[in-house]
């Protein structure tokens, strides 16, 4: 375990009028390091990336980056920390290539005039860092590309600005099985290389698989943050489900009926 | 005017050491996957061409009704060029025909009525197109009504102001000598010339030089001969039609001579120029292509997609006013039809025929002048035949479907080979 965590969140609060998404939700991202995000639909994962990524404002909480306090008030702000978030729908551009995409809003430019032999030598060496060799041409359409070539492109687009930590979007949910293998090692790389990745995944297989941290969000509420080591499957199925698992998760039912008697009478997981 | 079918900005060929024949196999496999680019304006150009040469060999293919083709298509090219804009978004532009009626009209309100000099005039059009643009951009975008809507309420709207601005159905002619020249005057032969070999240069400049960037870096190039190819091309091309054009065209020497390059002419080629240079070689032009393609992406993206869709309005608007201070010029007046009947569907047509798609993201400038060429062709060899205007209505009409069917089809048959 790294000395200080990259980001940290504490006491995060977020509202869409009167449902109350996130709950005091605190989550820390280690440098080199994958952060598994699970949740069910609804959880509250997708709030608290686009809190990160400061697309939503949060109504409370602290932000802590790299131990310093920061505020994160438009996606600009955390693009300029290094937060990249590849979103599900990818936001790739069909009709450009995947030079044009990968510097979208970001163009390298000699004076007024786009310095594309500078943006595409770039491009090539993320792609070259990544251990990429699935792309035969860095001018071809996006639209040409399958569904892994798309993510990895996506993914190297995120990699491209010297990104600190990238969140990943349920980045395999759309794969067929050789290419979510291919995007997973790219994700195990990414933090091999140094970066902080956030894995939001409904896959637990992929979860298990590359994962070093699982951090379970259940009704807006993060009910545990844990070594993937130190967990079963099982038990993160049933965080995600009822919000505990024996030792870890929610200490009192929080009011929501059902589920209760079930989480109690599991297995004891006795970590942390 | 170029008119090779060779694309400059496709995806280089995919082997390190390209050949010519690697990259010809490469464009026809493009072709074939639905990316027919400005193809079908090309050979419908040639096609029309032919059977208007065959059917009236004396007059269509004499020097004057060459010339002619020029000042007769130039106002709708510039209105589509304008267009392409609007349609790279997806968005359409109903009211860009009437836009450069007002323009007109305030142009010869200005220079005619109130007799301020011509350059005034033109500013005073231009800056009209700009008003009326923003006005729609920020309908559009601000307060979210759809562009179909708010151009065609334009449209009405637009065509109140003309008869408005000049006085119920009167004409205000144009007498200014600048303003009259642009579409009834010719360059002298020599300075014709002139500007030919200094496009050739500069296109020939342009071109390698950025082969040789290319190549120093270690990226893949098109192969030089087709670099050469290209170059050569357009200097055939160029290099006829100013010959063509450079001849004699009156009918009677002793009277007036008549040749040299239409004024319009180095008007079309200097924006076609600047806007190609903007769409291809700004980030405000890829801005433009990343909305049409993704708005969602481009958003997330950290651009302006409302300034974005605002200022192709702009755009439109301010070309739109171009097309009708040459109208203008070429009537000599400006009356209540001007920019009216059907100058924005064959201004529109002119795009799609081009190669721009209606739905938005792919498109460029050149398309418009290829696809206004086949405009004026039409037009100008169905009257050489001697067909009513109901003809050529239906003509037009039918070739206008005919481009957007190779729109809808090369898209599907591109979503199934998977380039698009």
């Amino acid at each position: 375990m790294s000395a200080t965590p990259l980001l940290e969140l504490r006491g995060i609060d977020k509202s869409f009028g009167p449902v109350q998404v996130l709950r005091d939700v605190a989550l820390t991202v280690h440098p080199g390091e994958v952060t598994a995000l699970v949740g069910d639909n609804g959880a509250g994962k997708s709030t608290l990336v686009k809190c990160i990524s400061g697309i939503h404002p949060t109504d409370a909480g602290e932000f802590l980056f790299n131990g310093e306090p920061v505020h994160i008030g438009s996606p600009r702000d955390a693009a300029a920390l290094g937060i990249e978030v590849v979103y599900q729908d990818l936001a790739l551009c069909d009709n450009l290539d995947i030079v044009q995409n990968m510097f979208l809003g970001r163009e390298k430019r000699n004076g007024i005039v786009l310095d594309e032999p500078t943006m595409e030598q770039l491009a090539a060496e993320t792609l070259a860092g990544l251990s990429i060799r699935t792309v035969t041409s860095l001018r071809q359409h996006v639209s040409s590309l399958s569904g892994g070539q798309r993510q990895t492109v996506a993914i190297a687009k995120a990699v491209l600005w010297n990104s600190k930590l990238v969140i990943l979007d349920e980045p395999t949910a759309a794969l067929g099985v050789a290419q979510t293998a291919q995007v997973l090692e790219l994700v195990r790389r990414l933090a091999d290389n140094g970066l902080a990745v956030v894995l939001i995944s409904h896959n637990m297989n992929d979860v298990f698989a590359v994962s070093d941290r699982i951090a379970a969000l259940y009704l807006g509420q993060m009910v545990a943050q844990v070594k993937t080591t130190d967990i079963t499957h099982a038990q993160v199925v049933e965080l995600i489900t009822a919000g505990r698992s024996g030792g870890l998760g929610l200490a009192t039912d929080p009011g929501s009926n059902g589920d209760g008697p079930q989480a109690a009478d599991s297995i004891s997981g006795g970590v942390r | 005017m170029t008119t090779t079918a060779v694309r400059k900005d496709g995806p280089a060929a995919v082997t390190p050491t390209p050949t010519i024949g690697g990259h010809f196999r490469n464009y026809l496999s493009r072709v074939r996957g639905g990316d027919v680019g400005a193809l079908p304006a090309v050979l419908g150009l040639i096609v029309l061409c032919t059977v208007f040469a065959i059917m009236r060999p004396s007059s269509f293919l004499s020097a004057g009704n060459f010339a002619n083709l020029f000042t007769q298509g130039a106002a709708v090219t510039l209105i589509a060029m304008g267009l392409v804009f609007v349609l790279l978004l997806g968005e359409i532009d109903l009211s860009a025909g009437f836009a450069s009626g007002v323009c007109a009209a305030v142009l010869a309100n200005v220079v005619t009525v109130l007799g301020y000099p011509w350059w005034v005039a033109v500013l005073a059009a231009v800056a009209t197109g700009v008003v009326i643009g923003t006005t729609l951009g920020m309908l559009v975008a601000k307060i979210g009504i759809p562009s179909f809507v708010v151009t065609l309420a334009g449209f009405l709207a637009f065509q109140g102001v003309v008869l408005l601005l000049v006085k119920e159905g009167t004409n205000i002619s144009v007498r200014d000598d600048v303003l009259v020249a642009i579409a009834n005057r010719n360059l002298a032969p020599t300075l014709g010339w002139g500007l030919t070999a200094l496009a050739i240069i500069g296109y020939a400049a342009v071109q390698l030089l950025r082969h040789r960037n290319r190549a120093a870096r270690g990226l893949i190039t098109d192969p030089i001969a087709v670099v050469a190819l290209r170059i050569v091309g357009l200097a055939v091309i160029l290099g006829t039609a100013v010959y063509v054009l450079n001849l004699e065209r009156s009918r009677n020497v002793l009277i007036s001579s008549l040749k040299g390059v239409p004024i319009v002419v180095p008007i079309i080629v200097v924006l076609l120029v600047i806007w190609t240079f903007v769409l291809q070689r700004t980030s405000y032009g890829r801005h433009i292509y990343a909305v049409g393609g993704n708005r969602e992406a481009a958003r997330r993206a950290g651009i302006d997609v409302d300034r974005i869709r605002i200022s192709v309005f702009v755009i439109c608007s301010s070309m739109a006013a171009i097309g009708g201070i040459v109208a203008a010029s070429r009537a000599n007046s400006v009356d209540p039809n001007t920019g009216g009947s059907n100058v924005l569907l064959y201004a529109v047509g002119a795009a799609v025929i081009g190669g721009t798609s209606l739905f938005g993201g792919k498109g460029r400038v050149l398309d418009a002048v290829l696809g206004g060429a086949v405009v004026a062709v039409i037009e100008n060899g169905m009257g050489l035949m001697g067909y009513s205007a109901g003809v050529k209505y239906v003509v037009t009409g039918v070739v206008l479907l005919l481009a957007a069917s190779v729109d809808a089809l090369s898209r599907r048959r591109a979503a199934a080979t998977g380039t698009r």
